[in-house]
C-alpha cells in the first residue's frame, strides 16, 4: 500500500524541521561510523597475526642438534650431536599418530648457472612432506617424490624467482641447470607466500644430496608438523616428550639447552590464538557498547520528538487524523531518518578506513576493513531501537485527547 | 443540529475533584450564531472541548445532527469531527511548518482527497477569506488577524455542519476582532451553524443568540 500523500507529509515534516532530522540522523550515523571503525580497527590487528603465521604450517616443530654444553654418562662435554636418517625413522617410529608431515632437511649452499644466467643459492634437500610443512604451491611441474628419494634421482624444484633470475628467455621447466658443476633436471617450480627469501630457493630429494655431498646419512635438521587434531596442550606435551626421548638417545644430560632444541610453534599458537580470542572479545564488548550507546541517543531523540510534536499531533487530531495515521507519521520519519544516516555513516566509516589504511599499517593494523553484513546488521538494529523507541510515546501521544495537546502552548 | 441533556463533567485535581459541568441543557438549531458567554471558570471552554468530541462528558447526553455522541473510539471520533466540525482557536494552531495552502488543506487530506482537489478547495476558501497572495507564505510570515482566517478558511475547508470557535478574537485587536466577526457573520448568513466562546460583551453582541454560563450552569439563554 504506497499512499504518496503520506510519504509527502513526511518529507515536508523533515525538511522543515531540519534541526531535529539532523540531530536523529547524526546520533545514528555517528554511532555506526564509530563501530565500523572500531570493527576494522579490530580485524587489521587480526590480519596483521594472521599473515605473520602465514608462511609455514602453524602447527610447525622444528628440531636441531648442536653441542653438548654439560658431561654426563661418562661423555664430555662438547660433543657434536649429528642427526641420522635413523633418528628421522625413530620420530616416526615413535611417535607416528602423532606426526602429520614430517621432513628432514640438509642445508647446501651451492652456485646455480644456467646458460650464462649465474647466481648463488640456498638449497633445501628434504622429504616430499616438505610441500605441506613449507605450505608451497605448485605453479608448475611436480613436486619431489618418493621415487626421487628412492633412486636418489638428480631433479631439482626451483622458486618462482629462481625462474625469473636465471630463465629470463625461457621457461625452466625440462631444463637442466647446473648446480655447483652438477647437472639436475628441473621438475617443477612452485611459489610460496613466505617471502622473496622462500621463493629464491631450490628444493632436491635428501638421498641425491647425502650420495653427492659426502655420501653419508647424515640430517642437519627435522621439520614436522603435529597432528591438528590435537589441542595446544597435548601438543606441547608432545613436544616436551620428544626432546626428553631423543635426549636419552644420544645421551645428553636432561638440562642441556644446546644439544638438542625442539622449536614447537604450539606455544606460539596459544599465545596468538589466545590474542585473537581476546580481541574478538574486546571487539565485541566495545561494539555493543557503541551500539548500546547509540540505541539511547536515538531513543532519547525519539522521545524528545515527540513530545516536541504534541501540539500538532492535537491539531491533526482536531482535523480528524486518526490514531494509526499519527503512529505511522512518525515512526516513518524516523525509519527514514536512521536508515539514510546510517547508511551514510557505514560509507563514511569505510571511507575512513580506506583513508587511513596507509597510515595504520605502521601501527600493525593490516587492511582495515568490516563486513558489510554486520555494519548493515548494526544499521537495522539501530533502525528498529529507533522504531520502538518511538512507537511507546507515538502511541501514546496518539492517544492524548486533542484538547490535552492543544492546551500546552 | 444540536441537542445537549444533563451534561455533568468534572475534573480531578489531586485527591478532590471540580465539578466544572453541573447539568447543562441546550438546543441549538440549524443556521443558528451562538455565543457562549461567561468569566473564566464558568465551564463555557469545557463545554466547547465537549461539543467539539476532544473532550468527554461524565455523564448525560450529547446528539449531534442526529447522532449521540458517547463512548466513541479513537478512530469513530476522527471521523466524526472530520465530518461534522470546523475549530477555530484562540492561538490559531496552524502547523508551523506548512504553508497557508497546505494547513487549509490538511483536514482534506484526512477526508481522503486527492492532492489536485484538496489544493483546489484549499484555494477556494483562502481566496473566500481574502488571503489569495499570502498562499504560500508561512504562519510566521502572516499578521495574527490573517492566520485567523487562515484558521476559518481550514474550519471551512471540511465543509462541516458545526463550527467551533474558542476565543477566536481573543489574540487579535478590536479591529481585527471585529473584521473576524463580520466575516463569521457572513458565514452565518450562508447558512452556517457556529458556536461562538467568548468572554467579551461586544463579540456575543454579534451573535444572533447568547448563552451566560456561571459555575457550570446555563444562567440566562437570550436572542440578541
Amino acid at each position: 500500500m504506497f499512499d504518496i500523500d503520506l510519504w509527502r507529509e513526511i518529507f515536508q515534516s523533515i525538511k522543515m524541521n531540519k534541526t531535529r532530522s539532523l540531530l536523529s540522523g547524526f546520533t545514528v550515523a555517528f554511532a555506526i561510523l564509530l563501530f565500523a571503525i572500531l570493527f576494522g580497527i579490530v580485524n587489521g590487528l587480526l590480519n596483521t597475526f594472521a599473515e605473520a603465521f602465514k608462511d609455514d604450517a602453524i602447527n610447525n616443530i622444528v628440531i636441531w642438534s648442536g653441542q653438548t654444553t654439560k658431561a654426563y654418562k661418562g661423555l664430555q662435554a662438547g660433543r657434536q650431536i649429528q642427526f641420522k636418517n635413523a633418528d628421522h625413522d625413530y620420530i616416526l617410529d615413535e611417535f607416528g599418530d602423532k606426526v602429520e608431515y614430517m621432513t628432514s632437511r640438509v642445508m647446501l649452499n651451492v652456485n646455480a648457472s644456467f646458460r650464462n644466467e649465474k647466481n648463488s643459492y640456498t638449497v633445501r634437500a628434504i622429504h616430499p612432506d616438505n610441500l605441506f610443512i613449507e605450505q608451497n604451491s605448485m605453479q608448475e611441474g611436480r613436486y619431489i617424490n618418493q621415487n626421487d628419494l628412492v633412486n636418489k634421482t638428480k631433479v631439482v624444484i626451483i622458486g618462482r624467482l629462481v625462474e625469473e633470475d636465471l630463465f629470463t628467455k625461457t621457461t625452466a621447466l625440462g631444463k637442466y641447470l647446473n648446480l655447483s658443476g652438477i647437472q639436475y633436471k628441473v621438475v617443477g617450480v612452485f611459489t610460496d607466500d613466505g617471502g622473496d627469501d622462500e621463493e629464491r630457493m631450490l628444493y632436491i630429494p635428501i638421498t641425491t644430496a647425502q650420495l653427492l655431498y659426502g655420501n653419508n646419512d647424515y640430517i642437519d635438521m627435522m621439520y614436522l608438523t603435529y597432528n591438528p587434531e590435537m589441542d595446544y596442550d597435548k601438543a606441547l606435551a608432545f613436544g616436551v616428550l620428544m626432546e626428553k626421548k631423543l635426549k636419552n638417545r644420544f645421551s645428553i644430560a636432561p638440562t642441556d639447552q644446546r644439544a638438542i632444541r625442539v622449536q614447537n610453534n604450539a606455544q606460539g599458537a596459544k599465545a596468538v590464538n589466545q590474542m585473537s580470542f581476546g580481541l574478538g572479545l574486546m571487539a565485541i564488548v566495545i561494539g555493543f557498547g557503541t551500539l548500546i550507546a547509540g540505541i539511547v541517543g536515538i531513543s532519547n531523540i525519539m522521545i524528545f520528538i515527540v513530545k516536541e510534536r504534541t501540539k500538532e499531533i492535537g491539531i491533526r487530531k482536531a482535523l480528524g487524523a486518526s490514531p494509526r495515521s499519527i503512529v505511522s507519521i512518525i515512526l516513518l520519519e524516523s525509519i527514514i531518518i536512521t536508515t539514510i544516516a546510517g547508511y551514510l555513516g557505514l560509507l563514511a566509516g569505510v571511507g575512513v578506513l580506506e583513508l587511513a589504511t596507509p597510515v595504520l599499517k605502521d601501527y600493525f593494523i593490516k587492511d582495515p576493513a568490516v563486513s558489510n553484513t554486520l555494519v548493515i546488521g548494526a544499521t537495522i538494529t539501530l533502525v528498529l531501537a529507533g522504531t520502538i523507541a518511538g512507537y511507546l510515546p507515538a502511541k501514546r501521544a496518539s492517544r492524548i485527547k486533542p484538547i490535552v495537546a492543544l492546551r500546552n502552548d | 443540529m444540536l441537542k445537549i441533556n444533563n451534561l455533568h463533567k468534572s475534573y480531578a485535581i489531586g485527591d478532590s475533584s471540580l465539578h466544572v459541568l453541573k447539568g447543562i441543557n441546550l438546543d441549538i438549531e440549524d443556521g443558528e450564531m451562538v455565543a457562549i458567554m461567561g468569566s473564566s471558570g464558568s465551564g463555557k471552554s469545557t463545554l466547547l472541548n465537549i461539543i467539539g468530541m476532544l473532550d468527554e462528558a461524565d455523564s448525560g447526553d450529547y446528539i449531534l445532527d442526529g447522532l449521540p455522541i458517547k463512548n466513541l473510539t479513537e478512530k469513530k471520533a476522527a471521523v466524526y469531527r472530520n465530518k461534522f466540525l470546523g475549530f477555530i482557536f484562540q492561538s490559531f494552531n496552524l502547523i508551523n511548518y506548512k504553508n497557508a495552502l497546505e494547513n487549509v488543506a490538511l483536514p482534506l487530506y484526512y477526508q481522503g482527497f486527492k492532492r489536485k482537489e484538496r489544493q483546489e478547495k484549499a484555494m477556494f476558501y483562502l481566496e473566500k477569506v481574502g488571503l489569495t497572495d499570502w498562499a504560500h507564505h508561512l504562519p510566521k510570515e502572516l499578521s495574527g488577524g490573517q492566520n485567523q482566517r487562515v484558521a476559518i478558511a481550514r474550519a471551512l475547508a471540511a465543509n462541516p455542519k458545526l463550527l467551533l470557535a474558542d476565543e477566536p478574537t481573543g489574540a487579535l485587536d478590536t479591529t481585527i476582532s471585529y473584521e473576524i466577526m463580520e466575516f463569521l457573520q457572513q458565514l452565518n448568513d450562508e447558512g452556517k451553524t457556529l458556536l461562538i466562546v467568548t468572554h467579551e460583551e461586544d463579540i456575543a453582541n454579534m451573535c444572533k443568540r447568547i448563552v451566560r454560563l456561571r459555575d457550570g450552569v446555563i444562567m440566562e439563554d437570550t436572542f440578541v
